[in-house]
C-alpha cells in the first residue's frame, strides 16, 4: 500500500466481501438445498436458509443412493473416485520422476526424440482424440475398470517438465560425491533425488488429485457397469434420471459430497497447492 | 545440461519405458487413427472403410452446422475469458491492497478451483433452474423472464457463467502473483509525482502486468475450448438449437451418439491444429516473456 486512503480501502473491502459472495452462492444454495425435502421446493420459494433434513438427505445419498436413476449409493461412487484419483496422481509422478532422471542424468541415442515424444501429449488431450482412444481402451479389454479409468490417463508432459527442471537446478556435486562413495543410478536417484524433490512431488500431488478426481468425460466414456461409475460422472446421471422428479435436494447432496474432498485439499494445503499451481506452468 | 552423467545405456530406457509405452497406446497411436480415420468413410455397418480424400473436411467446412460450432465456441471462448479474467483482476488489485485480512479473502477465493467442471455445471443449472432456481426467481421481479432451455442467449450466458465461475480463482492467484512481483518502488514514485491511484493503475500496474494477462490470455481460451466439455454435458448438452455446441462437445455428439466417425475424427484433426498452435504460442511466450 503506498498511501492511506480510507475510502480506497472500504471499497476495496466492499469488492472483495461481493466477490466472496458471488463466488460463494452456488455452494450455498446447493448446501440449503441438500437439507431440505422434496416438497420444500414445490410451494414456488426458494429456501434460502437450511432445514432440518441433512441428517436423513446425506446418509439415504451416502448408503442407499437413488435407486431409480441406476446409480450406485453415493459412497461407493466416492471410493470410486478416490482410487481413480489416487491411481492418477501417484502413477503420474511416478512414471514422470523416473522418465525426468533419465533425460537429465543419461546420454542415449534418441534421447531427444523420447523427449519429443513425452512433450507431444500436451497437445493431444482426451477431447480432441475421444472416439480412437476409446477404441483403443475397449480393444484392451480394459472397460470398467480401473486400470481402463486410470492408466490411459497418466501420462504427463507436464509433470515431466516440472521434475526435469528440479534435477536440473540440483547442483553437479552431489552425483560426482555419490559417485566417489561408489553409489550407482538407483541408489542416488533412491536416496538422493526422491528425497530433495519430496516437496515438489507434494505440491504436484495436490494439483494431480484434484485434476484426477474431478474427470468426467473419460468416466463417462469407459464405465457402463454401475459398480465403477465416479462421483463426478455419476451426478449427471443422477441428475438426468431425475429431471423429470423433483428430487433435486438429493442431486443437490451428491454435488456438495463430490466438492467436498477437493475442495478440503485446496483449502487444507494452500500452500503447496499455489506451490504446485505456479510450477506446473512454468 | 548436466556435466556429471551415468553412462548405462540400458537403464535410461527402462526408466522411460512406462511413460513411453502409455504415450505410444493411448496418444500416440489413437491420434494417428483419428488422422487416419479422417481420411476415410466407413459404410453404415463400420465394415468397410474407403479412402476419400479431403472429402470429410470438405462436407464440414460447407455445412452450416459445423460453422455454427465454430462462430459459438469463438464467442463462448472469448465472452469466459474477459469475464473470468476480469473479475479475478478486480479481486486481485482488491487484495493487493490489503495488510492482514489478504490471507483470508484468498482462501475465500480459490476453492471453486477445486470443483469439477461438471458440478459446477450442476450448480449454476440449480441456480437458473426456471421453475425453481433462485436467480429467475430475482429476475422475475426486474422484469426479465429467464429461460435456458428455450432461450439461446439464456442458455449461452448460463454456460458461460458456470465455466467463467470455475476459472476466476486460477485467474485471482496468478494476477496477485504478477501483482507482488511489480517492484513497490514504481508505485511509491508514481504516487510521490502526484499521480492517483487510477492513473497509477493504467500508467505503472496494468503494463507491468502484461506478461501475466497475455499468459492467462492463452490459458483462459485453452481452458474455455477444451476443458469446458463437462459443464456443456451437464447443462445444455449444446441446445437449444446448436446455440451451446462448442466443437469439443460436437467432436463427441457426432462420434458417440451420431456414430460419424469420419466426420468426428476430421474434427478432432482440425482440434488437434488448434491445441498445437495455442500451445506453440504459450510456448514462444514462455521463451520471450512480453514486456515494455
Amino acid at each position: 500500500m503506498i498511501e492511506n486512503r480510507p475510502g480506497l480501502n472500504a471499497m476495496a473491502h466492499l469488492v472483495l466481501i461481493l466477490g466472496v459472495v458471488v463466488v460463494g452462492l452456488p455452494l450455498w444454495v446447493a448446501f440449503v438445498a441438500s437439507t431440505h425435502t422434496a416438497t420444500d421446493f414445490m410451494s414456488g420459494t426458494v429456501p434460502m436458509w437450511p432445514g432440518p433434513h441433512l441428517v436423513e438427505n446425506y446418509s439415504l445419498m451416502l448408503e442407499r443412493g437413488v435407486s431409480t436413476s441406476g446409480t450406485p449409493p453415493v459412497a461407493r461412487m466416492m471410493l470410486n473416485s478416490l482410487i481413480m484419483a489416487l491411481l492418477i496422481a501417484c502413477g503420474k509422478i511416478a512414471i514422470s520422476i523416473t522418465s525426468a532422471f533419465a533425460i537429465v542424468y543419461f546420454r542415449f541415442p534418441l534421447r531427444g526424440l523420447a523427449f519429443w515424444c513425452i512433450f507431444v501429449t500436451l497437445m493431444l488431450p482426451v477431447e480432441v482424440r475421444i472416439v480412437p482412444t476409446f477404441q483403443v481402451v475397449a480393444g484392451l479389454g480394459l472397460l470398467n475398470s480401473y486400470a481402463g479409468l486410470s492408466v490411459p490417463l497418466i501420462a504427463s508432459a507436464t509433470a515431466t517438465f516440472l521434475f526435469r527442471q528440479v534435477f536440473l537446478t540440483m547442483p553437479d556435486e552431489l552425483v560426482e560425491a555419490a559417485r566417489i562413495d561408489g553409489a550407482g543410478p538407483m541408489k542416488f536417484f533412491r536416496d538422493i533425488l526422491l528425497p530433495l524433490s519430496r516437496t515438489n512431488m507434494a505440491a504436484l500431488f495436490v494439483i494431480l488429485f484434484i485434476y484426477g478426481w474431478n474427470q468426467y468425460l473419460w468416466p463417462l466414456l469407459v464405465t457402463t457397469d454401475s459398480q465403477y461409475y465416479t462421483i463426478v460422472a455419476g451426478i449427471k446421471r443422477m441428475a438426468d434420471a431425475v429431471d423429470g422428479l423433483p428430487q433435486w435436494h438429493l442431486v443437490m447432496a451428491t454435488a456438495v459430497l463430490a466438492m467436498l474432498p477437493p475442495v478440503a485439499v485446496v483449502i487444507g494445503m494452500q500452500r503447496l497447492f499455489v506451490k504446485g499451481l505456479v510450477e506446473t506452468e512454468k | 545440461m548436466k556435466r556429471t552423467i551415468f553412462s548405462n545405456q540400458l537403464l535410461p530406457w527402462l526408466l522411460l519405458a512406462p511413460q513411453l509405452a502409455i504415450t505410444f497406446i493411448f496418444f500416440l497411436w489413437p491420434a494417428g487413427q483419428a488422422v487416419r480415420q479422417s481420411f476415410l468413410r466407413e459404410d453404415a455397418f463400420g465394415i468397410n472403410s474407403s479412402f476419400v480424400g479431403l472429402t470429410n473436411f470438405r462436407a464440414l467446412l460447407s455445412s452450416p452446422e459445423y460453422m455454427n460450432s465454430l462462430q459459438v465456441t469463438a464467442v463462448f471462448a472469448v465472452s469466459v475469458t474477459i469475464m473470468s479474467m476480469g473479475v479475478a483482476l478486480l479481486l486481485a488489485i482488491a487484495v493487493d491492497r490489503m495488510l492482514k485480512s489478504a490471507r483470508v479473502y484468498t482462501t475465500l477465493l480459490v476453492w471453486p478451483y477445486a470443483v469439477a467442471p461438471a458440478v459446477a455445471g450442476i450448480l449454476w443449472w440449480f441456480i437458473f433452474n426456471p421453475t425453481i432456481g433462485v436467480m429467475p426467481y430475482v429476475l422475475d421481479v426486474v422484469g426479465y423472464d429467464w429461460n435456458h432451455i428455450s432461450s439461446k442467449t439464456d442458455a449461452m450466458l448460463l454456460v458461460v457463467i458456470a465455466s467463467a465461475w470455475k476459472q476466476i480463482s486460477y485467474n485471482f492467484l496468478f494476477f496477485v502473483a504478477g501483482l507482488q512481483a511489480i517492484p513497490a518502488s514504481m508505485r511509491e514514485a508514481a504516487a510521490i509525482d502526484g499521480a492517483g491511484p487510477v492513473r497509477r493503475f493504467f500508467d505503472i500496474t496494468f503494463p507491468l502486468l502484461s506478461p501475466t494477462t497475455f499468459f492467462l490470455l492463452v490459458v483462459n481460451i485453452v481452458y474455455a475450448m477444451f476443458d469446458t466439455f463437462g459443464v456443456i454435458d451437464a447443462t445444455t448438452e449444446g441446445g437449444p438449437a446448436q446455440a451451446t455446441n462448442i466443437m469439443v462437445y460436437k467432436v463427441y455428439f457426432d462420434g458417440f451418439i451420431g456414430q460419424n466417425i469420419g466426420s468426428s475424427a476430421a474434427q478432432s484433426v482440425i482440434l488437434m491444429l488448434l491445441v498445437i498452435s495455442l500451445t506453440v504460442i504459450q510456448f514462444r511466450w514462455v521463451e520471450k516473456k512480453v514486456e515494455y
